[in-house]
This record gives C-alpha cells, sequence and structure tokens, in this order.
C-alpha cells in the first residue's frame, strides 16, 4: 500500500494504470517501454528513491533544477519561514520580495543588466525576452540554432525544433529562423538584412546534447549581433546558476548579452519562478506601460524568497571551489572510462558540471540510461540528439558521491556496450 | 557520504572534503614547499598579527605575541623540516611497509588568549601532514584570526595547494559551530580552549583531541639556582601577560631559600596582606574570576586594585597559606598575578603542588626549580601532570619554545586531565599509518623508489574550460602518461609547450572569426 494520507494507491502497478488512463499515456508508456519505469517518492539530496524502495543517484537534475539537491535544507527552511508570512502576492503592486529578489539578480549579473521582470516558468520567461526584444527593436524576426530548446510557450516554441511546433500548428517559419550551431556565415546570412529583433542562445544548447560552442563562435554571434543591430537573448536557464564554474555562463566567454534568462534551478526545486533580467536599452516598456504583461503567478513572492535563498547558496566562494573541483574529478574519471571504450564511448563535451557523453550508435544513450538506471543512476538522454546522454551532477556533490557515481557510470557504460554488440 | 546537501557550515565542509581528497595525493617535496611558503607568510606578518590580536582581545602583549607567532610560524617548520608526514616507509626486519593516511578534514577551535599563534599553530599542522583545515576562532578574536587564515590560504594555495584546503569560519557562532562539529563530513575535531569548548568538542560525536585547563606549580627547592630561578619566573609569569595556559599560577618555595628567592623577583613585587585581599577582592568578585583581568599588565591590575606598586612592576606576588579550592588565588589566573607558598621542605612542596592540581589542571603542566635529580624524579612521579619545565620559566617551556618538547599552542593533558591527547599536540597527531604486514615467512616486497604520491599538474582544481577549449585529450588507449585523465601522475608531458600550442590555435581561430565577422 503507498498510502500518503491525502491519497493511497494499492500498488505501483495501480499509480502507473492510472496515470495512463488519468495523466498521460504517451508519456507514461515511453517510460515503462524504455526500461525506466520510475515512480519517484522520497527524495533527498542527489537521491531518488522509486516506490519500490529503490536508490538512485540524481545526475539528471530536471536540467538544474535540482542543481543544490532535493529538497535543499537551507532553501526548505527558507521557504517555511516566509510561509508563516508570505503568499503568492498580488503582483499587481510593487513588492516586498520581487524587489529583492530583482536587486540580488542584478547585483549576481554580468554588467549592463538593469531590470528584472518575473514569469512563472522558463517558457514564459522566454516569450517575456522574445517580446521585450521586439519591443526594444520595433522588429519581429528571432533567429535561433537548429535543434534549439527554449520550452513549449506561444513565442518560446517557435525558436524550437519542429517536432514540439507542427503538432500544435505553432510554427510559424516567417518570424522565426533556424541556423546551424557553430556556424558564424550561416548566423550572418540570417542577420545581414536587418530584420531581427534577437537571437537567442542556450549558452551550451541542453536538450540538443551540450554540444559546445566552438571556441569563439558565441563572441562572434555577439559581434554579428552588434553589427546588424540584433539583441543578444542568453538562455542561461540549464547554464547559469554556477554549472559551468561561474555564475553565469555567458560570463566566461565575456559577453554582455542584452537579455538574460533564468529559470529551472533558481527555484530552489521547491517553488517554480523564472526571471528575465533586461539591459536598460530594452527595459523601455516597463516604463511604457508596466502592466504590458502579466501573470498571476509571475515572481510569486514565496518563489522569490526560494530563488534568492538559492542565488545566495550558488554564488558562494565555497559552491564555486566545489564545482572547480567536482569538475575536475568527474572529467578525469570520465576520460579514463572513454579510454576503456574506444568506438562507443566517442566523446565527453564538457564546460563544468555541464556534461554530455556522446555514444557511437543512433540511440546510445538511450541504452547507457537504462544500464545506469538498473545500476542506481538516473541520467537522461538528449530529446533532440539521443546519441548523446546529458550528464549533469549536483554542484554541491562530495568527493564520495562522485566516486561512486563514476563507479556505477563505468558498469553501466560497459554494459551498455554489450548491449549494442561492441 | 550521505548524498545529503548542505549538512551544516554553509559549504565550507563539502569545500574541504574536496581540498583534503586532492592533497592527500601530494608528494613530499610538493608539501615541504607548500609548508615552507606558509610559515614565511605567517612570519612576515607576525607583529602586525600580534598588534591586531591585542587590539581586538584586549589581551597579552603585542611584542610578546610577535615572538610566539614567529615560534609557531618558522619555528615551528624549522623544527620539523627534517621530518616526513607524507613518504611511505618500510621496516625490512619487521616486514611490514607504512603509508601516511592523513586525518582529512581538522575542525580546529583556536582560543581568545593565544588566537593567531594558535590559527598558525594548527594550519601548519595541518599543511604538514597534508590535511584541509577549517579554523572556528572564538569570537572575541574572530577579526584578527580570520584575517590570517585567510592570508595563509592564500599563501598556501599560491604555492601549489588545492583550493579550500584552509577555510575559516568568518561568524562563529555557537550553534553553526556545535552542528559543524559534529558533521559526518569532520574527521577529527581539535579544541583549544576553555572547559566548556572541550567538552562540546568530545561530545560531537567525532573523534576529538581536545585539552584541559592548566593551573602551574611551580616548585623551588633550596638546592636552586636562585637567581637564575629568580628571573625566569618573572619572565614567565609576565610573558604575554600570563596570557600562555602554561604560565605559572602558585610559587610553591622551600622555607629555607623562600625570603631569598623573593628579594631576587626584580620586577615582582609582593604584596602585603591587606594588598593581597585587595588583589583577592578585585580579581575574584564573588569567588569567580572576572576575566576583565585576563591578559592585562600587572599596573594596571594594581590600580584596579586600589593597591600602590612601584614603577616597572611586572607580577603581583600574592602570599597565601594552603592549596585549596576555597583560596582564589590557588586557582587558575591568566594575569599577572602569582600566587606565593611556603613550605618546609621539597617533600612538602610536593604535596603542595598535587594539592593545587586537586582544584584544577590536572594533566597540564608543572615546573621545577632544583638540581637535585631526587627531588626532580620524585616531583614528577608525584605530580598529576604530563609536562614539566626543569629551571625553565614555564610559559615558553611547557610550550616546548624553551625546552625540546614539542613547539605546541595545544597541551593534551591525559587521561587524567579529561582528554584523549597527553602530548603537545605535533604533526604525527593528524596522521594515521597504514600497515601493510606481510606473513612472517614471506620474502618481503622490494619497494626502493617507488612512491605512490606526485606532485600536482597544475593549479588544484584546473579552471573548467569547456573540454574543447582544453590541451587535445591524450586518453585514447596505448597513450602514454601526460594524459590528464591519468591524475596527478601524469605531470610528465611538458605543460607550458601545450600551453603555447593551444594559445597559438586560439589565435589562429580568433583571426579567422575575425575575418569572417569583416567579410
Amino acid at each position: 500500500m503507498l498510502d500518503y494520507g491525502l491519497f493511497t494507491f494499492a500498488s505501483k502497478d495501480e499509480v502507473l494504470e492510472k496515470s495512463s488512463t488519468y495523466w498521460n499515456p504517451g508519456k507514461t508508456r515511453f517510460w515503462v517501454d524504455s526500461g525506466v519505469p520510475l515512480v519517484i517518492d522520497r527524495r533527498e539530496g542527489y537521491f531518488l528513491y522509486d516506490v519500490s524502495g529503490r536508490r538512485l543517484i540524481d545526475v539528471h537534475l530536471n536540467g538544474g533544477t535540482y542543481n543544490l539537491g532535493h529538497r535543499n535544507p537551507e532553501v526548505v527552511a527558507a521557504l517555511k519561514q516566509a510561509m508563516d508570512h508570505f503568499d503568492i502576492g498580488n503582483h499587481h503592486f510593487p513588492s516586498l520580495a520581487r524587489t529583492a529578489l530583482a536587486e540580488a539578480l542584478i547585483a549576481s549579473a554580468p554588467k549592463g543588466m538593469s531590470k528584472v521582470i518575473y514569469g512563472s516558468g522558463g517558457g514564459e520567461a522566454i516569450d517575456i525576452a522574445l517580446k521585450t526584444a521586439r519591443h526594444a527593436t520595433g522588429k519581429r524576426r528571432i533567429v535561433s540554432i537548429v535543434k534549439a530548446y527554449h520550452g513549449h510557450t506561444g513565442l518560446a516554441v517557435g525558436t524550437g525544433d519542429d517536432r514540439f511546433a507542427k503538432l500544435f500548428l505553432a510554427d510559424r517559419p516567417e518570424e522565426f529562423t533556424h541556423v546551424p550551431f557553430n556556424d558564424l556565415a550561416a548566423m550572418e546570412s540570417a542577420l545581414r538584412a536587418r530584420d531581427v529583433a534577437a537571437v537567442i542562445m542556450e549558452t551550451i544548447p541542453a536538450t540538443y546534447g551540450f554540444p559546445l560552442p566552438a571556441p569563439g563562435y558565441l563572441e562572434g554571434v555577439k559581434r554579428l549581433c552588434e553589427t546588424y543591430d540584433a539583441l543578444y537573448i542568453a538562455d542561461e536557464v540549464q547554464t547559469g546558476l554556477m554549472r559551468t564554474g561561474e555564475l553565469w555562463a555567458i560570463t566566461k566567454h565575456g559577453i554582455t548579452p542584452d537579455i538574460m534568462v533564468t529559470g529551472k534551478g533558481i527555484s530552489g526545486g521547491l517553488y517554480p519562478i523564472a526571471a528575465v533580467l533586461v539591459s536598460e536599452r530594452c527595459a523601455g516598456w516597463l516604463t511604457e506601460d508596466g502592466f504590458a504583461h502579466m501573470a498571476t503567478f509571475g515572481g510569486a513572492e514565496l518563489g522569490c524568497v526560494a530563488a534568492m535563498k538559492t542565488l545566495e547558496i550558488c554564488n558562494r566562494p565555497q559552491t564555486r571551489s566545489i564545482v572547480h573541483h567536482a569538475s575536475d574529478l568527474i572529467g578525469r574519471g570520465l576520460e579514463r572510462i572513454r579510454a576503456d571504450h574506444p568506438g562507443w564511448f566517442t566523446g565527453i563535451r564538457q564546460n563544468g558540471l555541464v556534461i554530455g557523453l556522446e555514444f557511437d550508435h543512433p540511440e546510445g544513450a538511450k541504452h547507457v540510461m537504462r544500464q545506469l538506471y538498473d545500476n542506481g543512476v538516473w541520467a537522461i538522454f538528449s530529446t533532440l540528439d539521443p546519441r548523446v546522454l546529458q550528464y549533469k551532477p549536483g554542484i554541491l556533490i562530495d568527493p564520495s558521491l562522485a566516486e561512486e557515481m563514476l563507479d556505477r557510470t563505468a558498469h553501466a557504460i560497459a554494459r551498455a556496450a554489450k548491449e549494442v554488440h561492441r | 557520504m550521505s548524498g545529503q546537501t548542505a549538512t551544516a557550515g554553509n559549504g565550507l565542509l563539502e569545500r574541504a572534503r574536496w581540498a583534503s581528497r586532492a592533497f592527500a595525493r601530494y608528494d613530499r617535496a610538493t608539501v615541504d614547499r607548500i609548508v615552507a611558503a606558509v610559515a614565511r607568510t605567517a612570519a612576515d606578518n607576525a607583529t602586525r598579527y600580534a598588534e591586531w590580536a591585542v587590539r581586538e582581545t584586549g589581551f597579552g602583549v603585542a611584542e610578546h605575541k610577535a615572538l610566539k607567532n614567529v615560534a609557531c610560524s618558522t619555528g615551528l617548520a624549522e623544527a620539523y623540516a627534517g621530518h616526513d608526514y607524507v613518504s611511505p616507509r618500510t621496516d625490512a626486519a619487521e616486514k611490514i611497509m607504512s603509508i601516511p593516511r592523513p586525518a582529512g578534514v581538522v575542525f580546529a577551535l583556536t582560543p581568545s588568549t593565544n588566537p593567531v599563534a594558535t590559527v598558525y599553530f594548527k594550519i601548519l599542522l595541518s599543511l604538514m601532514t597534508r590535511n584541509a583545515i577549517i579554523i572556528s576562532p572564538h569570537p572575541m578574536a574572530k577579526e584578527c584570526c580570520s584575517d590570517a587564515a585567510r592570508t595563509l590560504a592564500e599563501a598556501a594555495v599560491a604555492a601549489g595547494a588545492p583550493d579550500g584546503v584552509v577555510q575559516v569560519i568568518e561568524e562563529p557562532e555557537l550553534p553553526l559551530v556545535e552542528a559543524m562539529m559534529a558533521s559526518p563530513l569532520v574527521d577529527v575535531v581539535v579544541a583549544t580552549g576553555g572547559t566548556p569548548v572541550v567538552r562540546a568538542a568530545y561530545r560531537s560525536g567525532n573523534p576529538a583531541l581536545g585539552v584541559g585547563p592548566g593551573n602551574v606549580p611551580v616548585l623551588v627547592d633550596r638546592s636552586a639556582d636562585l637567581e637564575s630561578a629568580a628571573r625566569l619566573i618573572v619572565d614567565s609569569k609576565s610573558f604575554d601577560n600570563s596570557i600562555l595556559c602554561t604560565n605559572e599560577s602558585v610559587l610553591i618555595a622551600e622555607d629555607a631559600v623562600a625570603d631569598r628567592l623573593v628579594s631576587l623577583m626584580r620586577g615582582a613585587h609582593l604584596l602585603s596582606g591587606p594588598d593581597r585581599d585587595r588583589v583577592r577582592d578585585a580579581l575574584f568578585p564573588g569567588g569567580t574570576f572576572d576575566t576583565r583581568f585576563v591578559g592585562k599588565d600587572a599596573t594596571w591590575i594594581a590600580e584596579r586594585a586600589g593597591v600602590r606598586v612601584p614603577p616597572g612592576t611586572r607580577v603581583l606576588l600574592a602570599p597565601i597559606d594552603l592549596a585549596v579550592p576555597e583560596e582564589p588565588l590557588a586557582h587558575e589566573k591568566l594575569c599577572p598575578v602569582l600566587g606565593l607558598l611556603r613550605v618546609p621542605s621539597a617533600r612538602s612542596g610536593i604535596d603542595a603542588a598535587r594539592a593545587v592540581l586537586r582544584i584544577t589542571g590536572a594533566g597540564h603542566s608543572a615546573a621545577i626549580h632544583s638540581t637535585d635529580p631526587r627531588t626532580i624524579m620524585e616531583f614528577g612521579a608525584a605530580v598529576p601532570v604530563l609536562r614539566i619545565s626543569v629551571n625553565a620559566g614555564n610559559s615558553l617551556g611547557s610550550s616546548g619554545v624553551h625546552t625540546n618538547l614539542p613547539i605546541s599552542m595545544t597541551i593534551g593533558t591525559g587521561y587524567v586531565g579529561g582528554s584523549s591527547a597527553g602530548a603537545n599536540l605535533q604533526p604525527g597527531d593528524l596522521v594515521d599509518w597504514t600497515r601493510v604486514a606481510y606473513h612472517v615467512d614471506a620474502p618481503f616486497g622490494d619497494f626502493a623508489g617507488l612512491d605512490p604520491w606526485s606532485p600536482p599538474d597544475g593549479p588544484v582544481p584546473r579552471y573548467p574550460e569547456p573540454s574543447n577549449a582544453r590541451r587535445t585529450s591524450a586518453a585514447a588507449p596505448g597513450m602514454p602518461s601526460g594524459d590528464p585523465g591519468a591524475g596527478p601522475s601524469g605531470a610528465g608531458s611538458s605543460g607550458t609547450a601545450q600551453d603555447t600550442l593551444r594559445d597559438e590555435i586560439r589565435r589562429l581561430i580568433l583571426e579567422e572569426l575575425a575575418s569572417l565577422v569583416r567579410s
């Protein structure tokens, strides 16, 4: 019996059956068919527990949502305390928590950021960023990369892969141009007509399997934006918050974006919130018509509290040091594993604790994902490039857990190699 | 570990774990270089921090603190220069090889009385033994201690130590300190301070090296060189205004020589009965020591007590009749007030020393001025302490500066003093040894020329450059070492040549991009 007070299920099978009936049959079936019949029960630190009691090390962390671990005690404490005083708040009015978080975000951000606009999730935040760029430039066209992923909301979905847009008749090729990644010439052709409001770029495209920008590529894109009067929107939803060893990955490229988006991890994994940081040049609509974008839950005050604590933890020198140590150890460990499997484990894409593992098989990462799951690690394949496994250890990981994770990973990769007959 | 996050201490402990993991693989030459560099930096700043400590705490004498800071930096480094806590040792006769294993993460509580000297001391001991250390300073001395710890941390990293190997708690509030002490991420607590601090360390559930308080009896018998004893006792009692826990508390003089001894104690002022009572009332209002007097000089104390003393008075000599608990002047006094007890014989002097230590200070230290080996041995056998300075001032005698005891700011009081540590804390206390023992009949291995440790191949950790911007990974099979995947041992490749190559490649790429943008 799975008894949670407010609701009960007789068994895991009953959960799966009702999940299919009442919730999402496609997703429910997909995971069962993939050999990952996970129904998450307890969660703590970097561990997840299936309702069967099985423990998994979480190396997916939902794109960094659980950067600080599940139910991080410091964020939980801050949120509990806040709940004695705050609620979601009233989005129409100036607010204590929204103002405090905005000030903290601007203080943490690359130079030139001046104001903060809140959303209730990353997709909405991307929509805000795109609308802001259009208002600031008076232009409509948005450029993103082929296989980009910036969310599923109205405008965001147009920047991404057709898979998620065409199904809902939401593709708008006349407004959204997709160019190949790491191709400055293609970028320049897209911008040359000077009709582009903004280029939107994840600093490392996550859902595409973390292909790394070639040295100089992002810097080149930024220069092209300046040349052709387009804005540069840095999507730091997955790469921000110390994941690459600096608070915002874009600063490692020395780029000052015009607009920067944060989401996922900023919630502390506990209260949904997302934020758009804009330069003064882009902030005009906030004065012209401050009510032009509204969301009841955008910048919910409890979310602001969770975000403030999260931002403070991420920005500690200790956290930065841990990320540097961990990415060094894990990088070296993965190199050793790779050396044992030439021709199968073909590449490591790493920037800090943003890591993609490439396998020489069209669905290689799905095999490795399943073997990892069987061996106590949860990591997910890249939706838009299933050769690549997303491997995102927590930013507060300790050395023992990192070593255990590597041991399990080595074993799973070897097993997966046998499975695909290598 | 549990996989739990943010146990206590805002990530300091996790950072220390990473640093200690990396440091534990360092080779001896690198460790020696780090220790020397940090000791030098500490000594260079000895006077500045001595003055700062006096300014912040109001305790002691800057000049004396500077001396202790030097003793606990370059002094310490020199004292242990020949020691090796890093390399494996082999004993072919016993067929045992021993490999040092650092404790890991040292959580160090430091006192207000000897603040910076203790910070220096514990940091250097940790570095000598490849441990990471977190300093938890006494709140009264947190500014100077934090700054000193940061200065040494920077020096350590600049000399090649792993990032995070020395850290400090900037705001050492009690609940935080207690939670950190009890964390499973701590390997050993080293507690120097008052009894409550030491007890808390033992309660933490982690292995702890805590030491109890002192209350030092010093016996001068008829065989002593009185001239020398008088000078040494006054110097020691006035050193840093008696702030060291090794300072003399009660002078026990054999009647036959007592008058002459007192007359030779230049700078010591013998209090009359009424003046003694005034000093006692001032120091111990209601029977409890008033901590305002800690580390203050003798004239300041006399003035507060309403007693007139000659200029240049360094020690107040307070005659007492009996060393018993209800006599406040027989208790520990961290200020230059010295109890004076006359005894008919050396034998009764030994009994008096035992009486002083029954009040407090068992296991700590005592001193004797004598030239009679029989008395000295009897004193040593009967008096329940674990170190005795002979014909030396005890402040710097039992702390190893003026004797050949290990130089230490942490004095183990042993089982008799409620402590697991019985010696002066020294580097060896922070390292365990793995014993690799062969079957008695099996031939012993030849380990000559083997070393499991290696120097780091660059900053530790290396900066997280994107993998496509790093030097080409050489992890492909069959590649010789020099590959970054082979761990610290792969330091063979010429980093500078590779760096130059990388810079050149970067320059070419950037040029190409620039021309693209221009077109």
